[in-house]
């Protein structure tokens, strides 16, 4: 059995799975059913200047038939009394020493408010502070959330603030509302966080209702910008983490990643491109928290078959794994090829190459059936057919090099090497 | 042992004529399937289906909530799609194309999904279709079934007055008359007739039979075009000893008197043999044992491989308590005091390929008798070879003969559908009534 025990700044948890600061983790009943569950740790729902939220909160983005695809929500932060969510941390605290607990903040923009939150949070026994730069509503018109994460100054002088007073790791979460996340995290490394988190959800609009006319969510007629999540938002989330993982001087701090994980694959690849944790919420909103159980037996089988013993046997192993377009070897090259065996003649690969891509399919007509053969010297490599394929290693991508060497982009145009003639 | 009526309660009657295709419960059940179909290129399904409905397009249309284009899809390429979708054999059509079949999972359930868009489209009376403005010609048909709705519907969309001669005093034909009623219901019929003529422009002129009401000749002279759609409707004989004892029937008949009557006036026997392996001998076989029979035997002279039937229909046979004996052909039927009392078939053996291509039966010498109170046949339909011979149409054994166009041998008169094929499916008459529309079209 691998140990998939994780250990976060010194801050331990029995798996690498924590709830994000959510709705999920706003109040003691919902952290003790998660804790019952088997989650590592959870990330307390922000703390700050009370407020009020509205009804409805959430909307969803449904595919193919599959509900909550993409989700997003325009509640805002913890809209309980500061003091009954202190005297709770404090109680799950004392009952599940064993777990991460991780509070999120977003106190007013001043450092006494600030430093107030923190001496309170600590009191109450907090092993670490999560500071939500990200939110994307509600709380950036007053200043705060996002409007924070957007502008790299004001995040460092916040951290600032942070780091003078924090006894515990202080961890900063990135918003994805910004042209690169890197900026910021840069800033908060500078500002002296001990970590970064990302990421936050991403502004959006989930749909209009035909009937209506009005946006989801429906608030009174009207709706506002929420923020997305869920599997939609994994390939985003996990591009802007590479790009922390691999930046020089944010890569020096530990990563918690956030962002569609719905599932122990979905988590391994997180940790792959440089999460030491994840965070999960969707998915546990979506199904409840029984999931952690597949989660935590899925690292577990998968680090046994590779011979993994600890979850840092693998984190950021992935990460120098993806280069600069212009380092690609350009004499790679691999074709489509189509097992007929396993063929059941659904004809997709060939009408979305032959109306979208590279005419590189030949059909022979048949009653019912045709048969879809590949033009080996037209197919580019591009994969469609086979992401569109039905059928599991129905087609497979074969390797054919142009040439045994190396040679990227820069130096086949130094070269003068011959470009497409049509 | 005897034959008679009323054998069962009402409820019972009800319960064992209840829809054998159950709809979706609701529009998310519909969704859920939608969205397994793959949307096929150059689908299978379509290219088995005889009226080329685009089903994957309908079906992607039911995914995408667009039940109006759905339907329009399916009725637009047949416009009986709502009862094709009861009665089609899809496991040798549609569905038994599937690619999902290919990876042994179950097809796309192409029929019942075919069913949700036609019914929704029947039951909020959606008009698909808008007829042109009366271009001043006059179309009549004879036979208000399948070939002769499909053929309507297309010329009165193009602005052609229509006027249909029917026998019966309902439409729909052997969808109405000849299928098992849990299969479709006479009132489904009696609606899919009205939902099809509500485009106006078709006049349907019930208890109007050709020979007997009107000629041939008057149509020609009177309209500028004439499809004949006629259909089959003898029985075959059996032409052996014992056929004119009271309780052989043919199952045209029996199925007829069922379709039209309340089911506890059907009288059926205690053993009840049914001579014949096609649909409509399963038909009459699952009927009777519904009706109340004790004892029901399927007797077919060849195997399950050269059976017309589909296996799916052999199946519901069987899971209805229908005993089958394989090999076996009738040779006489006994009486007793002018009543059938029992069956003397011959055991037979496969032989060389026939004409059709399957092996061939031939007596082995040894037979066996059943005891029988009933005997239904359902050796097939005779075409109408006098009617036809009458009206000097050339025709191969009654079977009128039509060229590339539908058209006969008599100028301006066409001809579609089981007049022509002999008897095959609805879906193919509602093509045959397609085509014969497109050369009406073409000739006026």
């Amino acid at each position: 059995m691998a140990d998939i025990s994780s250990n976060f700044l010194g801050i331990k948890s029995p798996n690498p799975f924590w709830l994000a600061s959510a709705p999920p983790t706003d109040k003691k009943i919902n952290v003790i059913r998660a804790y019952e569950a088997g989650w590592g740790g959870v990330v307390w729902k922000t703390l700050g200047s009370q407020i009020k939220n509205v009804s409805s909160r959430y909307s969803s983005v449904n595919y193919g038939g599959k509900r909550m695809m993409g989700f997003n929500n325009i509640e805002l932060i913890s809209d309980r009394p500061l003091e009954i969510n202190l005297r709770e941390i404090y109680e799950v605290v004392s009952m599940y020493p064993d777990r991460a607990m991780i509070v999120s903040l977003m106190a007013d923009n001043d450092r006494n408010s600030w430093h107030e939150l923190i001496q309170k949070c600590e009191d109450a026994g907090a092993m670490g502070f999560e500071l939500n730069f990200g939110c994307p509503h509600g709380m950036t018109e007053r200043g705060m959330g996002a409007a924070v994460g957007q502008d790299p100054e004001i995040a460092k002088m916040v951290v600032e603030w942070v780091m003078e007073k924090a006894n515990i790791p202080v961890i900063t979460k990135l918003t994805p509302n910004v042209h690169s996340v890197v900026p910021t995290a840069r800033a908060s490394v500078e500002g002296g966080t001990n970590a970064l988190s990302l990421i936050n959800t991403i502004q959006s609009v989930t749909g209009v209702n035909l009937d209506t006319l009005v946006p989801n969510p429906f608030v009174a007629g009207k709706s506002v910008f929420g923020g997305y999540c869920g599997p939609a938002v994994k390939p985003i989330a996990l591009k802007m983490l590479t790009t922390i993982a691999q930046d020089p001087l944010t890569s020096r701090v530990p990563i918690s990643g956030i962002g569609g994980v719905s599932t122990w694959k979905d988590a391994v690849e997180f940790m792959l491109l440089g999460s030491t944790t994840v965070q999960v919420c969707t998915a546990a909103m979506a199904h409840g928290f029984r999931i952690i159980e597949d989660m935590c037996e899925g690292l577990n089988n998968w680090m046994d078959e590779k011979g993994y013993k600890t979850t840092n046997d693998f984190i950021g192993k992935s990460v120098e794994k993806i280069t600069h377009w212009e380092d690609l070897d350009i004499n790679y090259h691999h074709i489509a090829h189509i097992n007929q065996d396993k063929c059941i003649h659904c004809g997709l690969c060939f009408i979305t190459c032959e109306d979208t891509s590279h005419q590189s399919i030949h059909i022979e007509r048949g009653h019912p059936y045709n048969t879809y053969t590949v033009k080996d010297e037209e197919c580019v490599g591009c994969n469609l057919c086979q992401l569109v394929c039905p059928v599991e290693d129905c087609i497979t991508m074969e390797v054919h090099r142009v040439a045994p060497e190396y040679i990227n982009w820069k130096e086949w145009q130094q070269r003068g090497l011959p470009l497409n003639d049509h | 042992m005897s034959v008679k009526n009323n054998r069962l309660s009402p409820s019972e009657y009800a319960q064992n004529f209840a829809d054998i295709h159950p709809p979706f419960e609701n529009a998310e059940a519909a969704a859920i399937e939608a969205n397994r179909c793959l949307y096929c290129y150059d689908a299978p399904c379509m290219k088995s289906c005889p009226t080329s409905i685009d089903v994957p397009k309908f079906i992607r249309q039911i995914a995408s909530e667009n039940l109006k284009g759905s339907a329009h899809t399916i009725l637009s390429a047949n416009i009986m799609g709502a009862g094709c979708s009861k009665v089609c054999p899809v496991e040798k059509l549609c569905e038994g194309a599937c690619v999902y079949n290919l990876m042994h999972e179950e097809p796309i359930n192409i029929a019942k999904l075919q069913r949700y868009s036609t019914g929704k489209a029947m039951e909020h009376n959606w008009q698909l279709f808008e007829r042109k403005p009366s271009i001043g010609k006059r179309v009549a048909i004879v036979g208000a079934g399948p070939a002769g709705l499909s053929c309507a519907h297309v010329l009165s969309r193009e602005g052609i007055d229509v006027t249909i001669f029917e026998k019966e005093s309902k439409g729909g034909g052997l969808m109405t008359y000849g299928i098992a009623a849990y299969k479709v219901t006479p009132e489904f019929c009696e609606s899919e007739v009205n939902y099809i003529t509500s485009i106006g422009g078709i006049d349907i002129r019930y208890n109007q039979e050709l020979g007997k009401n009107f000629s041939l000749q008057t149509l020609q002279s009177e309209y500028d075009a004439v499809y004949l759609g006629f259909g089959v409707g003898l029985a075959r004989k059996l032409d052996i000893p014992g056929e004119d004892l009271d309780g052989v029937v043919d199952a045209i008949s029996f199925i007829y008197d069922l379709r039209s009557n309340d089911f506890s006036a059907i009288r059926v026997g205690d053993r009840v043999a049914v001579i014949g392996m096609g649909m409509t001998a399963i038909d009459a076989a699952t009927q009777a044992k519904r009706l109340g029979a004790k004892e029901v035997t399927l007797i077919y002279r060849r195997t399950q491989d050269e059976m017309p039937c589909t296996e799916h229909e052999l199946n519901i046979a069987k899971l209805d308590g229908c005993k089958i004996i394989w090999l076996a052909s009738p040779i006489e039927v006994l009486g007793l005091e002018g009543m059938v009392s029992h069956l003397v078939c011959d055991i037979m053996q496969l032989g060389a390929p026939d004409a059709s291509g399957r092996r061939s039966p031939v007596s082995s010498g040894q037979t066996f008798t059943l005891e029988v109170d009933m005997v239904i046949k359902a050796a097939g339909q005779m075409p109408y070879e006098h009617l036809v011979d009458s009206y000097q149409l050339y025709n191969h054994k009654g079977k009128v003969e039509v060229n590339d166009h539908s058209s006969t041998n008599l100028k301006g008169v066409f001809a579609g559908g089981d007049c022509v094929n002999g008897g095959k499916e609805v879906v193919d008459a509602v093509q045959a009534g397609k085509d014969g529309a497109a050369a009406i079209l073409a000739y006026l």
